[in-house]
């Protein structure tokens, strides 16, 4: 179940728009928040929140990407291996930390810490190649700086 | 040198603290313009020659024009910080770095066209860009910049900000509206406009970061000084994100209408290890790919259309000569085919199988003909899709094709790249 706090949120957010279902996809947000990825449970609370039928909730989630409909690891990493970074060597970033993570691309570590995907351009194409995880962007990646930023989070 | 307009403030340490952004002359222009007819604003906007930065070079101006006068009727204006043209990293500095000016922009806007609600519709991976817009409109409001009553006026004004969740086709205005209301975001048919019936039925001007950006500087200095800048039908300092093979990626203003050569060779630092220009996308992946013949095209709307590609975001993507260009137009196939939202036949399969021709020929496992079959497929698409998304994918395509045919074939005759490739 959402949290007090997470139900508060979400009908304040109703403040904010002409309209309930706008609030579906921050209310989204919270959901992934509050249990680590998009539940079933958590759509159908959120529908009862805002008067909505559930469909108008799971058609939302299943669309916007960066809903998880299933559990990520604890740092999500995602590649950016669009056209900049490609140029400038994405594909072995990728294998980099592939290598290093023991997985392959949209598989996670059995210890659940970490999820390994390639993504769509990031907005950080000066600074290739790239990667973010979870909501901060690293630039500019050799090996060494991956292995440095890696040795920070385990 | 050109002196940066939009980017002035963008190495001052907390350029993005009001603070800063006062003690830089911010929010004079908005003091200005509360003391302004509305009409005279969107004149002056229309007289600067302001072009819409976030593709189309619409004349903003003219835009504001459209939205109805009666002052019964509520009206939005929507900020696209959608940002997701591969290529593209201008509106998240602006947004990242100086995001008052970004407001300032806006307060000016709605203020021109009477609209009391604003949304910023920021690409969800924008973390920091959604938290600096967020902070900087509380820092605005508790300086009595927004909020009701502004400055004394009867001019009262909420701007929010909404995060987008990764579908880059949020950023084609109408499919924008769509999501901001909660919605799939498909395109909606035009007309009618978003001028007429925008977010939640009512008027509504939706405008890129820069183009607002560009607002506050045209209400302090004049239109006829913006005008003045770069060609007389494409005026005004522009935003070039450059990246790939050069010296020195990055955003450079400059006035519209620099040559390409110059951006990528004097500001850019030229390509790489001193090697050879192969291709240069002009304007983001939807734009496309010029050679090295057309360096000296002047990098502005209508210079660019002629010569059969666009200005688009202003981002330059340099390839040196060892770039695939098979596997470069592969990647940006299956960006489009990854992002057509699905809405319109033509758009939805043709990419499809446009993307599975061009992964067997990159792969070694092309059949004669294919280049063809690719050719005759983008003519199944252009000019028969809902919204400019499936276009801009042939355009690329063809773009390729048409100036590297040799290379694609060499990859179905010979199974293999015809370059040894670059990407490290
Ligand atoms: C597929 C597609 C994606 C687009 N993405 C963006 C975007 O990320 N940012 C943007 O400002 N405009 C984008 N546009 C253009 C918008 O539809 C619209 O023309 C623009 O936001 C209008 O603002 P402007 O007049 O200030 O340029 C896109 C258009 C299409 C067809
Ligand atoms: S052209 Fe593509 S993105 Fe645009 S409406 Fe059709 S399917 Fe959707
Ligand atoms: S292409 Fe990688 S961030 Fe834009």
């Amino acid at each position: 179940m959402l949290s007090e706090g997470a139900v508060k949120e979400i009908n304040e957010l109703t403040g904010k728009y002409a309209n309930s279902r706008s609030v579906v996809m921050p209310a989204l947000y919270v959901v992934q928040r509050e249990y680590g990825y998009i539940t079933e449970e958590g759509m159908r609370e959120v529908a009862n929140i805002l008067g909505l039928r559930p469909i108008q909730v799971f058609e939302i989630a299943t669309f916007y990407t960066m809903y998880n409909k299933k559990p990520v690891g604890k740092y999500h990493i995602q590649v950016c291996t669009n056209i900049s970074c490609s140029l400038l060597g994405a594909e072995y970033i990728v294998d980099v930390l592939s290598k290093k993570l023991g997985i392959k691309v949209k598989e996670t570590t059995p210890d659940k810490k970490f999820t390994l995907s390639a993504v769509e351009c990031l907005g950080s194409c000066g600074t290739a190649p790239m990667m973010q995880i979870n909501d901060n962007y690293y630039e500019d990646l050799t090996e060494e700086k991956i292995e440095e930023i890696l040795k920070s989070f385990r | 040198m050109f002196e940066p307009i939009i980017l002035k403030n963008i190495n001052v340490p907390d350029s993005f603290k009001i603070e800063t952004y006062l003690n830089n002359g911010g929010y004079q222009a908005f003091k200005k313009a509360l003391k302004l007819n509305t009409d005279t604003i969107i004149q002056m906007v229309k007289d600067s020659g302001l072009r819409g930065r976030g593709g189309a070079g619409f004349s903003t101006g003219l835009k504001w024009s459209f939205i109805p006068k009666d002052p019964t009727i509520p009206k939005y204006l929507c900020c696209n910080a959608d940002e997701g043209e591969p290529g593209t990293y201008k509106d998240r500095a602006i947004i990242e770095k100086d995001p008052h000016q970004l407001i300032e922009g806006m307060a000016i806007a709605c203020y021109a066209i009477g609209a009391a609600n604003a949304y910023i519709y920021i690409r969800g991976e924008f973390a920091l860009g959604a938290d600096r817009l967020e902070d900087a409109i509380r820092e605005a409001y508790s300086k009595g910049y927004l909020g009701k009553n502004i400055l004394g006026s009867n001019f009262s004004l909420n701007i929010y900000v909404h995060r987008g969740a990764g579908a880059y086709i949020c950023g084609e205005e109408t499919a924008l509206l769509e999501s901001l209301e909660g919605r799939r975001a498909l395109p909606r048919i035009k007309p009618p406009f978003p001028a007429q019936v925008g977010l939640f039925g009512k008027p509504t001007v939706i405008n890129n970061v820069e183009t607002l950006a560009c607002v506050p500087h045209i209400i302090n200095r004049g239109a006829s000084w913006f005008a003045s800048i770069g060609p007389a039908k494409s005026p005004g300092p522009k935003l070039f994100g450059v990246s790939g093979h050069v010296n020195k990626p990055g955003l450079y203003e400059l006035p519209m209408g620099t040559p390409l050569r110059e951006i990528i060779y004097t500001y850019a630092g030229g390509i790489k290890g001193d090697r050879r220009l192969k291709a240069v996308i002009p304007g983001g992946v939807s734009a496309p790919m010029l050679i090295e013949k057309d360096l000296d095209t002047p990098m502005d709307f209508d210079s660019l259309a002629a010569k059969g590609t666009m200005l688009g975001s202003g981002a330059v993507v340099v390839m040196d000569e060892r770039t695939c260009i098979v596997k470069a137009a592969l990647i940006i196939h299956e960006f489009f085919h990854h992002e057509s939202c699905g809405k319109c036949t033509p758009c939805r399969e043709g990419l499809d199988w446009i993307v599975k021709v061009m992964r067997r020929v990159e792969h070694g496992e092309g059949k004669e003909g294919d280049i063809d079959l690719l050719l005759k497929l983008c003519g199944d698409v252009f000019g028969r899709t809902f919204c400019p998304l499936g276009d801009g994918a042939v355009m690329a395509l063809r773009g390729a094709i048409n100036n590297f045919k040799e290379e694609f074939e060499y990859h179905v005759k010979n199974k293999r790249c015809m370059v040894n490739g670059a990407g490290r």
